[in-house]
């Protein structure tokens, strides 16, 4: 396993310790009671009069969720153990921390575990402090399902995040975020493509068997599977297959805006993502779909899995003013 | 068989071999994720269990249904995940039936059982066949009450048919595709795969078998 690890039970405390002393100008961490250490709070929250927003899931994402907290993004982010949900009690923890009594919203993917721990800790925070949380569940993830409501969330949550936070920091009510939040996602279709497991450091090794030279198209954030397993291809014959569903299904026509984020699952170069992004603006210009913004990089990883993502968001002008709205977070900043 | 009685000395024994059982199972359970989840089950179960037997020692002067209350808590607040909920729901309804009480009749026992599971099929939202920990517990505890109260087997043969039965439903979830959490995305990659929740199930079950007077 090439990982630099100490005690594997160590990992997320260890990571989180580190976090905050390297960006304490945004960011501290909450330790007492249910916080339990789970909670990278803003420096920010609180400081304005607005919705509070949430978001969370399990570690070995990185710099999804903690590297949005920041001001003008998100406030607080609930972070569990690796591949794991956090608990019900640091979801409601962050709740308390960042409830101005405009209510907050809670943003994850969709995955079962983060549905039942997010969903008990809003009820806890309903019934020990009369705050209204409302939840939005990112489905961006074209391949995962026929419905829509049963697709998790991958890559594309950055954008959830950042149209949700910029509608609360503008002022929104905590519906107009919440609407905000949803607009994005089905505005949005994401795909990705792996070449090889993540280290789980607990194991020690790869997460799932994958033969040196493989790739799987559509492959989720956990390994989840896709649509099909061969031998790895030219960067643009990858682009291609993952392009055609993702524009088929919203689908993204002829004189369409879009923001376009090519990620790294983390072990991928930039390089080779400059590479596929190229061929996906070759792409959209044939079909006259116009790019107004891009970001290339690595924003949702899975430890150190090889692959990439491809996200398009199809833009309205709400959407581009939400996405334009000055932001600061360690990870992202919008001048 | 009115008089057959598990005592406080039981349940503790109980959750003293499932801290024993999380380590020792632990690459086990890692190994059945890691085929069709995320790989995390044995490592939750194991920093679990470790927080559970951290504050075992000082919850022994409670009575039962405190005990597996704390514990369960501390699963959930420690574990999180899917695990967490399901599993610390489970400890967390297990003594409430027998509520105050430092020993307990055996249909009281059932009816813990019994608690346990209703709580794990009520939060996971899951039947028997989604290839869930469900498929173990549900035919198990059904199989508890009838070889018990129906087929007249003594209370330990009972709870071990139960276990056995629960290792049959466990059985079950390899050729099936799932119907619930990560393994759902799966498809037919599922099938030929155990349920690493199904496993856990079952070597839990064991656990309450093997300690039983």
């Amino acid at each position: 396993m090439k990982r630099f690890i100490n005690d594997p039970y160590d990992v997320v405390e260890e990571m989180l310790a580190g976090y905050v002393i390297a960006h304490k100008d945004y960011v501290e961490l909450l330790t007492e009671g249910e916080a339990q250490g789970r909670v990278v709070l803003s420096k920010t929250a609180k400081k304005k009069d607005k919705v509070g927003v949430i978001v969370g899931g399990g570690s070995g994402h990185e710099p999804l969720f903690l590297g949005y907290v920041g001001p003008g993004f998100v406030d607080a982010a609930v972070i569990g153990n690796i591949n794991t949900s956090p608990s019900p009690d640091p979801c409601y923890a962050a709740a308390k921390a960042v409830d101005t009594g405009k209510g907050c919203v809670y943003l994850y993917g969709n995955y079962a575990g983060d549905v039942m721990n997010f969903d008990m800790g809003a009820e806890k925070a309903d019934e020990e402090d009369d705050i209204r949380v409302e939840t939005v569940l990112t489905t961006d993830d074209v391949i995962s399902s026929e419905n829509i409501e049963d697709r998790r969330g991958i890559a594309g949550m950055f954008f959830v995040f950042k149209a949700a936070s910029a509608k609360a920091d503008k002022g929104g009510d905590l519906d107009e975020v919440v609407a905000a939040a949803q607009k994005c996602n089905s505005a949005m279709r994401t795909m990705g493509v792996a070449m090889s497991s993540p280290t789980l450091p607990s194991k020690g090794g790869p997460i799932f068997e994958m033969e040196e030279g493989d790739m799987e198209i559509g492959m989720g954030l956990h390994g989840e599977p896709g649509v099909r397993r061969g031998k790895i291809e030219p960067a643009d014959k990858v682009v291609d297959q993952i392009m055609e569903p993702i524009l088929a299904d919203l689908p993204y026509v002829e004189g369409d805006e879009v923001y376009v984020m090519v990620n790294s699952l983390g072990a991928t170069p930039m390089q080779d993502l400059h590479i596929c992004f190229r061929r996906v603006a070759q792409i959209l210009e044939a079909k006259g779909i116009s790019i107004y913004k891009s970001i290339v990089g690595c924003m949702a990883s899975s430890m150190d899995m090889a692959g990439m993502s491809i996200t398009l968001v199809k833009l309205d002008d709400e959407l581009k003013e939400l996405f334009d709205h000055p932001c600061d977070a360690p990870y992202f900043t919008q001048i | 068989m009115s008089d057959y009685i598990l005592d406080k000395a039981y349940f503790i024994g109980v959750i003293e071999d499932l801290v024993v059982l999380a380590e020792e199972k632990k690459d086990y359970f890692i190994q059945l994720d890691s085929a069709i989840g995320d790989g995390d089950h044995g490592m939750n179960l194991s920093i679990g269990f470790r927080e559970v037997n951290k504050n075992l020692e000082q919850w022994k002067t409670e009575d039962i249904n405190t005990i597996f209350k704390n514990s369960g808590t501390a699963l959930l607040d420690k574990v999180g995940g899917a695990a967490g909920p399901l599993y610390g729901g489970f400890f967390m309804k297990f003594g409430l039936p027998v509520k105050g009480k430092e020993e307990v009749t055996f249909d009281e026992f059932i009816e813990m059982m019994e608690s346990g599971v209703a709580i794990i099929e009520k939060r996971g939202k899951a039947v028997v066949g989604d290839k869930t920990m469900v498929d173990t517990l549900r035919p198990a505890v059904d199989a508890l009450r009838k070889a018990y109260k129906e087929e007249g087997l003594s209370p330990k043969d009972a709870m071990k048919k139960a276990a056995e039965v629960g290792a049959a439903g466990s059985d079950s979830t390899i050729p099936i595709i799932a119907k619930k959490g990560r393994a759902m995305r799966l498809g037919e990659r599922a099938i030929g795969h155990r349920d690493p929740g199904s496993a856990s199930s079952a070597a839990i079950l064991e656990v309450f078998y093997k300690n039983m007077p």
